[in-house]
């Protein structure tokens, strides 16, 4: 199994990932030694095997409905890259 | 040809809750931009969520009262988008295994109930808010409501109308703000709903395809949304063209669905269970203690209503809208010991008016309920008459003062004494001979003349039965 | 000074044979000589002052803890208010946490004293530490090889004696790998032991925390003060803390200790086997049984692990906008502009490369062939090690296939460098803890030794390991230049 570049640039989309172009060829060559490497797994049976998701066998804990925590803009906000009036700056959302 | 229309809702119900669904940060509405939005919120480096008691205790709740499975372990996922709104990069949701399982909800319309499926409801985080406004052509983010815990509510595709996917929608948000699960606040966006539509010529078995229409956040608008978007596909479809399956955007002012594009491109969630959330348990013994609990549903007490007091279905159908109002109703039937027609008048009437008028909720009514139960008690034992009784409850309106403080204070406690009324009467039969000589000629309608210059005379304050009886006597043929 | 362990210092803080301020002066002035060895990312020598300052005046009014006055590190990954927090990235360069991890608070609480941020590989992403934005570390034992990784700036300092103690992180081996290299004692404990809570997340249902410190004895005492339960992680478990130094020279006559025949197999080199064999037979002579076992998955522990860390990566690491903190490129054109950029400007190699493939292994159509799948083997080697530990009390082997590599040596080829991983990663998708100890030296460099215990048993592995350094002085022996 292997990528194509093509595959590598629409992931890199799919995670807003900026790659540059003379390097699309060399992920694609990675990424598909690694696909190589996971490939070795089909080497074992693992039909009725229950999928593990964690390694500790235990429920979710619940949090008692309580606010504790207070307004911490002014901390949270010195280190955005852009705010005004409060709010986090983007360019703009076209909807 | 002749079409079906298909329609599926899915209902994001905000759930009333005072902290995040996984943090400890507020959830009331209107703060400052930002002020409550914590580290978890705001998915700083290194935080991690922690689930809220009350949002599963409320989505159980919901689950039982639509009869639903209600899985004893859920998973949360990550659903991975990006979005400024969406700070973490994901949505945490459930996927797979959703709290809340198969599950139904009754709706009537025009007298006709029907069943619809709800599939399935899961708990979730809302995202933030982008505000439009110009920041020098920017896009402000305002983080406040990222956290908020959310169920979404899926039901199956099995409304055929507009008017059925609003009956549903209607019926479910009684039924959120019954369970006290959520306010109901469409305005906030506390009760938001997305309408997948599909039409497929009648007859046919297997669904067209759908589009998804996304914020509309009111009855109305759903209604003609829905009906906007059938129009659409229907046309498209008998020009030639083909629906194809998108995310469109209802805009309120120009009345029509558009397709939203930037939604469209690459929808490929990629959910995986969220490593920092753990399976949620629900044992049985949570769901008997939460089912001892549940409150009458608003179905059953209409049904109730119509039996227990001889309600007509309109009255029935107002008076419980409302948990609030139900509660009102049966407080006010029981402390004045009237006939229930009259106090289901009274409320639906005089009461709701006024509310409608002030612009309040029954909860916020200036008269409560054993206020209007002293003005009915009067009604009732022929005090006044119900016209005083206007007069009165415009005082009670206005002030704090009790039925029998306004009727003493303004002397207008029914006259009763027969002699004093008949003094009246005979001194209006003498002053028209000619009215009486109509009525003896069999002139009925002259009878209402008597009535209102002998109450004119005694100022409204005399019983009316009383009054007609007396004439009726006096001016025998 | 620099050569004492915890204990010989606070027993030197409470009789003034030297101050906490003037202790952490010494470490102070021992990092600026050894710069080259490029450990620190932040050394925060102000803030190290006042706490020393405050340490001393705790000392002096009673109530200190064993940790009060004594300087120690924490790997960047940690975030530490007030203090750059990077993560061995170029992302979190301008990123100073307005908040503290609950390790952190811990070690505050008892009064420790913080040098500095160590230096790692990008987001723990790494076997070498060669994927940090701020250059590789040198291993103190021969400044041309790595450190290992990724805790790598956290083993090289505390083998140059550059901090008392440090922590670091290990996701798939990342403080057990770069210890053996460097020398030192490293423990990752039971997954949920220790608060992931402000432990910048890698792979989240893998990481851990853990100290990093050049004897067992002062492994148990760092372990003391982090580990424990923490409301604000749902994965933290809610069990007692035991007391990790009382059982320390307790007997392990009678152990019962099993060798996996996959951990000796065709990869490991014939030196460090050497090594390990004279380790093991220390064992028997301190009373031990030997035997041979078999945990037939282990071999798939590798693909499994590069399926479900890159995938938890490739979400963990979305909230990397630029919007809210961290790098932000410049003058975006658009939203998708401002995200491809910040985040392809950003994030190194590595760090790219895993989270192409862990979005790759979650879209649609892939889910089940390669997320599924790896968490199905998850489960089978997670029963290996319940099959190995119900017969044996420890599972021992190999930490690295050889010792400290070269530096450039693998970095040009991922896979070779995953491979490297391939004795401590099996170790994280059970979740069971694991300590790597000092035992002797292939050509001058150190080799290390794996100890796996049961859930919650870390108590029972720091006393088998420190009974090994009782009869070994290899943890003893510092790099030559650093004495």
């Amino acid at each position: 199994m292997s990528l194509t570049t093509d595959e590598v640039k629409k992931i890199a989309h799919l995670a807003r990932l900026g790659i540059d172009e003379q390097d699309v060829e060399s992920y694609a060559r990675d990424l598909s030694g690694i696909l190589e490497l996971m490939a070795r797994m089909n080497e074992l049976n693992t039909d009725g095997i229950e999928p593990m998701a964690h390694p500790m066998d235990q429920v979710q804990r619940l949090r008692d409905d309580v606010v504790t925590e207070r307004d911490n803009r002014e901390k949270f906000q010195t280190i955005a890259p852009q705010v005004e009036a409060g709010l986090y700056l983007v360019p703009k959302v076209i909807e | 040809m002749e079409w079906e229309t298909v329609i599926g809702l899915e209902i994001h119900t905000q759930l009333a809750t005072k902290s995040k669904i996984f943090s400890g940060a507020p959830t009331a509405y209107g703060a400052a931009p930002n002020t409550q939005a914590c580290a978890v919120d705001l998915g700083l480096p290194g935080v991690l969520p922690v689930l809220n008691e009350e949002a599963v205790h409320k989505a159980v709740i919901f689950g039982m009262a639509i009869e639903a499975e209600i899985a004893p372990y859920s998973v949360f996922a990550r659903k991975n988008y990006f979005y400024p709104d969406l700070p973490k990069g994901y949505q945490i949701s459930q996927m797979e295994l959703p709290i809340v399982g198969k599950g139904h909800l009754e709706i009537e319309v025009d007298g006709v109930s029907k069943r619809i499926g709800i599939t399935r409801a899961h708990l979730e985080e809302d995202a933030g808010k982008s505000l439009h406004e110009d920041f020098h052509g920017l896009t402000g983010i305002d983080l406040n409501r990222a956290g908020t815990p959310l169920l979404e509510i899926v039901s199956e595709p099995d409304m055929r109308s507009a008017k059925e996917a609003v009956a549903y929608m209607k019926q479910l948000h009684e039924l959120v703000r019954y369970l006290d699960i959520c306010d109901g606040n469409m305005q906030e966006g506390s009760f938001r709903c997305d309408a997948n539509v599909s039409v497929r010529p009648k007859g046919q078995n297997e669904f067209g395809t759908r589009a998804e229409i996304k914020n509309i956040n009111s009855f109305k608008f759903v209604e003609k949304a829905i009906n906007y978007e059938i129009e659409r596909q229907i046309e498209l479809i008998e020009n030639g063209g083909k629906v194809v399956q998108e995310t469109r955007l209802y805009d309120s002012v120009k009345d029509e669905t558009r397709s939203m594009r930037s939604k469209e491109e690459a929808n490929d969630y990629r959910y995986f269970p969220d490593p920092d959330l753990l399976p949620v348990f629900i044992s049985e013994d949570y769901k008997a203690v939460i089912k001892a609990q549940l409150p009458e549903l608003p179905q059953a007490k209409k049904h109730r209503f119509k039996d227990q007091y001889a309600l007509d279905e309109e009255n029935a159908a107002i008076l419980t809208y409302s948990c609030q109002l139900a509660d009102y109703f049966e407080t006010a039937l029981k402390e004045s010991g009237c006939e229930a027609k009259l106090c289901a008048n009274w409320i639906t009437g005089e009461l709701s008016a006024a509310l409608n008028k002030a612009g309040l909720e029954i909860m916020d009514s200036p008269v409560s309920s054993e206020r209007l139960a002293g003005l009915l008690a009067r009604i009732r034992d022929k005090t006044i008459s119900g016209k005083i009784a206007k007069q009165v409850f415009e005082e009670m309106w206005q002030s704090t003062a009790t039925a029998d403080e306004i009727i003493a204070a303004k002397g207008l406690k029914q006259i009763t004494d027969t002699g004093a009324i008949e003094l009246i009467i005979d001194k209006i039969i003498a002053g028209n001979p000619g009215q009486v000589e109509q009525y003896r000629s069999g002139k009925d309608k002259v009878f209402a003349f008597f009535v209102g210059q002998v109450m004119k005379e005694m100022q409204g304050k005399a019983n009316p039965g009383e009054v007609n009886k007396m004439l009726k006597a006096k001016l025998k043929r | 000074m620099h050569n004492k362990t915890i204990i010989q210092l606070a027993q030197g803080l409470r009789s003034g044979e030297f101050s906490s301020v003037e202790l952490t002066q010494a470490f102070l002035k021992r990092i600026k000589r050894h710069q080259k060895l490029n450990t620190y990312i932040t050394i925060s020598e102000d803030s190290a002052l006042r706490n020393a300052k405050a340490a001393d005046v705790r000392l002096a009014n009673g109530n200190p803890e064993l940790l009060t006055g004594i300087p120690i590190a924490q790997k960047d990954i940690f975030c530490t208010e007030g203090v750059k927090t990077t993560c061995g990235s170029k992302m979190l360069d301008n990123f100073i946490a307005p908040y503290n991890a609950t390790v952190v608070e811990n070690f505050n609480q008892a009064g420790a004293v913080l040098l500095g941020k160590l230096n790692m590989d990008e987001f723990a992403m790494g076997s070498s530490n060669e994927t940090s934005y701020y250059g590789p570390v040198k291993n103190p034992w021969d400044m041309n090889t790595v450190p290992g990784g990724s805790s790598g700036g956290s083993a090289s300092a505390v083998a140059a004696r550059l901090a008392v103690a440090a922590t670091g992180t290990d996701t798939g081996g990342s403080i057990r790998q770069p210890a053996a290299l460097c020398g030192i004692t490293g423990l990752k404990p039971t997954y949920g032991r220790v608060s992931r809570y402000g432990m910048i997340a890698y792979a989240s249902s893998l990481d851990q925390g853990g100290p990093m410190t050049r004897s067992v004895e002062d492994a148990a005492i760092m372990l003391q003060t982090m580990a424990g339960f923490d409301e604000k992680d749902s994965t933290s478990v809610d069990l007692p803390v035991p007391d990790y130094s009382a059982g320390l020279n307790n007997s392990i006559a009678g152990l019962k200790i099993g060798l996996p025949k996959e951990f000796f197999g065709d990869g490991l080199n014939s030196d460090v086997a050497a090594a390990l064999e004279t380790a093991v037979n220390e064992y028997r002579k301190l009373g031990a049984e030997i035997r041979e076992i078999a945990m037939p998955n282990l071999n798939l522990a590798i693909p499994a692990y590069y399926v479900i860390a890159p995938a938890e990566c490739s979400a963990n690491l979305s909230r990397f906008d630029g919007v809210r903190y961290g790098y932000r490129c410049e003058n975006p054109a658009d939203l998708t502009d401002l995200y491809t950029r910040s985040r392809g400007e950003g994030f190194g190699k590595e760090v790219k490369r895993r989270i192409l493939m862990g979005t790759y292994a979650l879209s649609a159509g892939y889910y089940d062939a390669y997320y599924i799948k790896a968490q199905k083997i998850r489960r089978l080697i997670s029963e290996d090690f319940k099959n190995a530990l119900a017969q044996v009390d420890v599972v021992m082997g190999p930490v690295s296939p050889t010792t400290a590599f070269g530096i450039g040596e693998k970095i040009g080829n991922p896979i070779e460098m995953y491979l490297s991983d391939i004795y401590t990663i099996a170790i994280n998708l059970a979740g069971v803890p694991a300590i790597s100890i000092p035992a002797g030296f292939v050509k001058d460099k150190p080799v290390g030794l794996q100890i796996i215990g049961n859930y919650f048993a870390e108590d029972r592995l720091l006393n088998i390991a420190h009974r090994y350094q009782q009869v070994t002085d290899w943890h003893l022996q510092p790099p030559k230049g650093f004495e």
